[in-house]
């Protein structure tokens, strides 16, 4: 009866360390995210993104997740336990998570950190981010070819690079095609609140605009030029279909799957290297969504070429000539603007009538 | 900056809408906390009411029906607050952050397939004659039942706490529960109702930003309103009017400094962004200054006698 409880207790414990052994073969890749995975948006792709690393790798890797983690010191906390419970790769995908991911970094040598839209590195941080800009060129062109009103409106979130960048690149591309447009800016301090989203896109419609771009995170500003029947909308970070043929006549994508499951890759097979990526429309990372037929014909096909040259590289979103807001010279004739320029921009270009809060 | 682009009367009839959800929420809160209770699970009962009004009117086609059903959803939520803290006596701070955690989490598994569909929203209600008065008539007489409701709701909550056997027993509950079961007043089922009709008025709440305000589901879409309405709850002194100013306030500024915003006027956007929060901090300040704010007796504090 001894015996056979010995081997019993024996085989239990092979079968449990076997089974550990098991796990400990898994790559543990953890996300945090700012807002829930079904806001339609910005979370949503980042998660479409998580789901394809499991699909790339299916046993091999196990997922975890954090949604609607906050800014600030709730992050620190999140990839703290995320670290702790193990992960061997963390992806922190929103700009305000750059310090804690730096911070919690520091305490993590053997894990690996990936952090989304950010500007900082450390020996196991590489940051990643696409040309979201580059979109907006499209959006801007679009949208100062539909509006009536020559008043485009725009739900900005905070005031950061990436956010400044995005209302430049739409404002310069939309005055090319129309001289009189103008822009008027909203900025929710948010990046997911569909009831200020909505609020926001109604003030905007309610005083005159007639195309609504948005750099937040749910679908609320579709739905409510929806409700008012006469402005159109694009798809901010997903495709925001279920709003397609209109409002939404196009929409920015972006495409986070092969990054992540190259990144994770990467780390499965000790190649991982601490790098800066900054990928757009050439390489797949940004999408255009389908310009749907509300779009007259002439203006989808100056869109599609405006997609086309910015993806194969003969033209770029910021070529001057442009100056800045304040009138000063930035871009000389034929001149495009450098990564470093963009990646910190702090200012508009000429013509905004706004002012840039400061952070 | 161009303020003629602002119309006033868009302005206004849009804060009272922006304002509804807050205010049914708060007023619903305010009976609760009236009869001693805190529940800090406001944000999960709205939210629970958004995804159960918003799945019932999907299916259904009856927005009035969505809205019953997340009426009943916020009490059925709220019941189980009423469970724990009541009977099993738990924590209450505890339990009502368990509440929101688990209401938050149970609306996202609810709402999953709903995700991106379109819903039937409530049609505006234009009050026969008074309707047509200029500017006061687009103002006040052309919106969706549900805010009408909310104002009733105000009305009859201020009546029933101030003119009835009713809600003196309730206030007696809240003021001082053992004085209350001294005399005979069954304080469990007293706080129970209560609780049920907050957990009621927080479903509305939350199903009216589904239904109306936005109108689709969005996971995690009421985005901190519960907390909104517990402040506006304290900034009202446990006041039914002044629930009614409080969320009128809060939304009004929220709506008011998005279209200042808009119009460009030379005021730096983080004073405006920040301004609705700012505002309702400056009045609690103001109101705990003055001493007595008018909180229960007993709220927040357990009940402890054997029944």
């Amino acid at each position: 009866m001894r015996a056979l409880k010995s081997l019993l207790t024996g085989a239990a414990l092979v079968a449990g360390l076997a089974g550990a052994a098991q796990a400990e073969d898994k790559t543990k890749v953890g996300f945090i995210f700012v807002g829930p995975v079904g806001d339609g948006g910005w979370t949503y792709e980042h998660n479409q993104g998580r789901l394809a690393v499991e699909e790339a790798f299916g046993d091999k890797v196990e997922t975890i997740y954090q949604e609607s983690v906050p800014e600030g010191a709730d992050a620190e906390r999140a990839i703290t336990q995320m670290a702790l419970a193990g992960a061997n790769l963390i992806f922190t995908t929103s700009f305000g998570y750059m310090d804690p991911t730096i911070n919690v970094a520091a305490k993590f040598p053997n894990v690996k950190f990936e952090h989304a839209t950010g500007y900082k590195t450390a020996p196991n941080v590489s940051n990643y981010s696409a040309r979201f800009y580059e979109g907006r060129a499209v959006q801007g062109h679009i949208a100062g070819k539909m509006t009536k009103s020559n008043t485009i409106g725009y739900i900005a979130s905070f005031p950061i690079p990436e956010v400044i960048r995005g209302i430049n690149s739409a404002y310069i591309h939309a005055k090319k095609v129309n001289p009189d447009v103008q822009f008027k800016i909203i900025w929710a301090y948010t990046w997911f609140d569909p009831t200020k989203e909505a609020d926001a896109a109604k003030a905007l419609i309610e005083q005159g605009a007639d195309v609504i771009l948005q750099h937040t995170d749910s679908t609320a500003p579709q739905a409510a030029a929806k409700e008012a029947g006469n402005v159109i909308t694009f798809g901010q970070a997903s495709d925001m279909s279920e709003y397609a043929p209109f409002p939404r006549v196009s929409s920015i994508i972006d495409d986070w799957g092969p990054y992540y499951v190259d990144r994770t890759k990467a780390v499965m097979d000790g190649t991982w290297e601490s790098v800066a990526t900054w990928h757009g429309i050439g390489d797949g990372m940004v999408g255009i969504g389908e310009i749907s037929d509300a779009v007259p014909a002439d203006v989808k096909a100056e869109a599609e070429a405006l997609r086309d040259a910015l993806g194969d590289g003969s033209y770029h979103a910021f070529t001057g000539p442009l100056n800045k807001q304040d009138g000063s010279a930035w871009l000389a004739e034929g001149e495009s603007a450098d990564d470093g320029t963009l990646a910190g921009m702090n200012f508009y270009v000429e013509g905004i009538d706004s002012e840039i809060p400061s952070n | 900056m161009d303020l003629s682009q602002i119309n006033p009367i868009l302005l206004l009839a849009s804060l009272m809408v922006a304002a509804t959800p807050i205010l049914l929420a708060a007023i619903g809160e305010a009976v609760v906390e009236k009869a001693g209770v805190l529940n800090l699970g406001v944000e999960g009962m709205m939210i629970t009411g958004a995804v159960v009004g918003f799945a019932i009117t999907v299916n259904t086609d009856a927005p009035v029906l969505g809205f019953v059903c997340a009426a009943i959803a916020g009490a059925a939520l709220s019941m189980l607050f009423g469970i724990l803290t009541q009977y099993l006596l738990s924590n209450q701070v505890a339990t009502g952050l368990g509440l929101t955690l688990f209401g938050l989490g149970v609306s996202s598994l609810i709402g999953k397939p709903y995700e991106g569909m379109k819903v039937t929203t409530l049609s505006k209600f234009e009050v026969p004659l008074l309707s047509d008065i200029p500017v006061i008539g687009p103002i006040l007489f052309k919106h969706d039942p549900m805010v009408y409701v909310s104002i009733l709701i105000i009305a009859a909550t201020w009546y029933v706490l101030t003119h009835t056997r009713a809600g003196l027993i309730l206030r007696g509950v809240g003021e001082n529960h053992d004085a209350a079961h001294a005399l005979g007043y069954k304080v469990i089922r007293v706080r129970l109702m209560a609780i049920a009709f907050g957990g009621a008025c927080a479903g509305l709440g939350g199903a009216y930003i589904s239904l109306v305000r936005v109108p689709q589901w969005v996971d995690g879409m009421t985005a901190g309103a519960g907390w909104i309405a517990l402040a506006i709850v304290v900034f009202a002194s446990w006041r039914p009017w002044r629930v009614l100013l409080g969320a009128y306030l809060f939304g009004g500024i929220t709506v008011l400094q998005l279209n200042l915003q808009a119009a460009g006027v030379p005021v730096p956007v983080e004073v405006l962004a920040s301004s609705p929060y700012i505002i309702t901090i400056l009045v609690l300040v103001a109101i705990s200054m003055k001493g007595s704010h008018g909180a229960p007796g007993a709220l927040g504090k357990i009940f402890h006698a054997t029944h």
